[in-house]
């Protein structure tokens, strides 16, 4: 199987999808002439010509519009945003109008559009720039979003994204492009809604996604050193949420830690604890925690970053606490 | 306009059609919504009801140019516009109603009417939000090929966001065959649009986009018709977009929780615009022509009152949707 970086793997994933169905097209800012802001599309103007990769005014709010309105005459727009920080100026488009066009038209205006970039923090890029928006965006009725930790699932889940029928949100991470990893050929789907058990224990249950994984896979190692051996579920799609496997985890376990890099207040974390709470109460040894971001703005000194983000230390010391072992 | 010969007795008889049919569209929209009015009151219709008494030329003028594969998309004050667009006034009504009959299921009412095999792709409710969503429609029939066009609508208020710079500037960058037609009614809800407008005259907008723009009198169908003919005729050749500015009225209140006249505009003031009521003006017309007496009116105002009564009916007695229709269209298969 080719080794592929996480970018070559959505490239691949996108040059697929535009060769199979000429209805799918790429929009965004510097998509074309420039390659991609972070190379995820190089080659594809060359291929594909710029009637099928846009490059976009830095206007996010109305070429996310522009894209919707492309769906809803019928074709499958992939729209790029630099970065999800920017996209919150589309929130308006993403929230009001995809999420809600099949609803409130009876059924009868499909949306299949992906809306995708990267999300969360980077290095050393301050309060604007080192977001997680997966819990806003997790939250509307009407969305799919999923969030791939490897360049396998990258490929697998931008491509059931493009052929979903309905809008689907592909959070992806600047610090994840250059990554490595297995990438099968050709026809390779992930299925949304399918979380990943990375690894497999029966002491404790670290549920994670997205830049989370490397994290939570490092602090599984070091777990397993002090004689530990954990679950690592990659939960990979955020809504639908894959609640069997949560819950088949933990009734193994008994004990469980969500790990994410988004602020604690309402976070994907605490979704996933409503869910064990509600449907693995009895199963419980230990109060669920969570690893999240400091619930400040991110700050750019490097130290203070560092603390600011969930690391495979603060997962150990949450995971030794749920087996009472501090 | 004037020619040097008359024309052909055939042309003579089509127009003369034309404008039965303008003034016949007009009254329904008018019918309607005064029915739409009673229905509210009597609580039948709930939410925000936006009607288009007063505005019924700009729907009419314009609708009358679109072919059937043309896209239409509208604001939230879109009944007048669906109607036109061939949407049966008992769909129009039980969406209203929320009914399961409705052109939305029930599940959209009166700001979200949609009908796609009309190509009447919806009602939005967040001002200047759709017209993004126009400009896409248009990149979609341009990247297709066709020689279709999208006819947006919205008020003058929507001037003032983003969403409408945005759009005009990617629709002429891109040469997309898009009619960008702004009813300027004069009122963004209770604010008058030179109060929070630097530019007031909505058609010079287009010149920051390199656009074609035209202002119209919006209480003259004919005009509205016109002038819609010749953004048509640019956006299918070339696809290029243009800025109708349409002057009209309402004569309500902005929606049924708003008085006639407000706070914000004098009783007077609404008075003079019925002045200029473009049912009135049209049926003068022919009036004049000698196309269509009383009697002829009178029987056309009986045919749409019987349509209205009807669609009410329609909408009375139809159901409500299941209460599993909940759960469907969140999402498509």
């Amino acid at each position: 199987m080719p080794t592929l970086t996480y970018r070559d793997a959505l490239n691949q994933a996108l040059r697929e999808e535009m060769q199979r169905d000429p209805n799918v097209f790429l929009m965004g800012e510097e998509v074309g002439v420039y390659q991609g802001a972070y190379k995820v599309s190089r080659g594809l103007l060359e291929e594909f010509g710029p009637r099928r990769v846009v490059d976009t005014p830095i206007a996010e709010l109305g070429f996310a519009g522009i894209g919707i309105g492309a769906a809803m005459a019928g074709l499958r727009p992939v729209i790029e945003f630099m970065t999800w920080n920017f996209a919150l100026l589309a929130l308006d488009q993403i929230v009001n109008s995809a999420a809600k066009m099949l609803y409130m038209s009876g059924g009868q205006i499909p949306m299949p559009i992906v809306f995708r970039g990267p999300n969360g923090a980077a290095l050393q890029l301050s309060s604007q720039h080192s977001q997680a928006w997966e819990a806003w965006l997790a939250h509307i009725p009407g969305l799919k979003v999923v969030a791939p930790a490897t360049p396998a699932d990258a490929k697998g889940l931008l491509k059931s994204a493009i052929r979903d029928n309905n809008p689907v949100i592909v959070l992806e991470g600047e610090i994840l492009y250059n990554t490595k990893g297995e990438v099968p050929e050709g026809e390779y789907m992930v299925s949304i809604g399918k979380a990943d058990l990375k690894r497999e224990g029966r002491d404790v249950t670290l549920i994670c996604h997205s830049k989370t994984v490397t994290i939570t896979l490092k602090a599984a190692d070091a777990l397993q050193e002090q004689g530990v051996a954990a679950d690592v579920l990659d939960l990979r799609s955020l809504r639908p949420l894959d609640e069997a496997a949560i819950l088949a985890s933990v009734a193994k376990t008994n004990r469980a830690v969500v790990v994410e890099e988004g602020w604690p207040r309402c976070g994907v974390g605490a979704q996933v604890v409503d869910v064990i709470q509600r449907d693995a109460f009895d199963q419980l040894d230990a109060p669920v925690l969570r690893i999240t971001q400091a619930d400040t703005p991110m700050p750019y000194n490097k130290q203070l970053e560092r603390a600011a983000k969930p690391s495979p230390e603060k997962i150990v010391a949450a995971a030794r606490r749920v087996l009472y072992l501090e | 306009m004037a020619t040097a010969t008359a024309p052909p007795q055939s042309q003579d008889q089509s127009q003369t059609e034309l404008h039965r049919q303008m003034l016949r569209q007009m009254l329904l929209i008018r019918r309607f919504e005064e029915k739409a009015a009673e229905a509210y009151a009597l609580g039948k219709i709930g939410g925000f009801c936006h009607l288009y008494i007063g505005q019924e030329a700009v729907a009419v003028g314009s609708l009358t140019v679109l072919r059937d594969d043309d896209y239409v998309i509208c604001s939230y004050r879109e009944h007048g516009q669906a109607l036109v667009r061939g949407i049966p006034a008992n769909a129009v009504m039980a969406e209203l109603f929320g009914k399961a009959t409705g052109c939305s299921r029930g599940k959209g009412g009166s700001m979200h009417l949609f009908d796609v095999d009309k190509r009447f792709m919806g009602g939005h409710a967040i001002v200047g939000g759709h017209l993004p969503l126009a400009a896409g429609i248009g990149f979609a029939i341009r990247y297709r090929g066709g020689d279709q066009i999208c006819l947006c609508y919205f008020g003058e208020a929507a001037v003032n966001i983003g969403a409408f710079h945005e759009a005009l500037n990617m629709s002429s960058v891109w040469k997309l065959p898009v009619i960008f037609l702004c009813e300027n009614n004069r009122y963004g809800m209770g604010t008058a649009f030179e109060r929070v407008a630097a530019i007031t005259d909505v058609a010079e907008h287009a010149c920051s986009y390199d656009m074609q723009a035209e202002t119209v009198n919006g209480m003259d169908v004919l005009a509205v018709y016109e002038a819609t003919q010749r953004a048509v005729q640019r956006a299918r050749k070339g696809g290029h977009p243009t800025l109708l500015e349409v002057r009209t009225y309402r004569f309500m209140g902005h929606s049924m929780s708003d008085p006639l006249h407000g706070v914000y505009r004098t009783k007077e003031e609404v008075e003079e615009q019925k002045k200029r009521d473009p049912i009135t003006q049209l049926a003068h017309k022919l009036k004049d022509d000698g196309v269509l007496g009383q009697e002829g009116l009178d029987a056309i105002d009986a045919e749409v009152h019987a349509e209205v009564d009807a669609a009410v009916r329609f909408a009375d007695e139809s159901p409500d949707p299941a209460p599993d229709e909940l759960y469907t269209h969140v999402l498509a298969d």
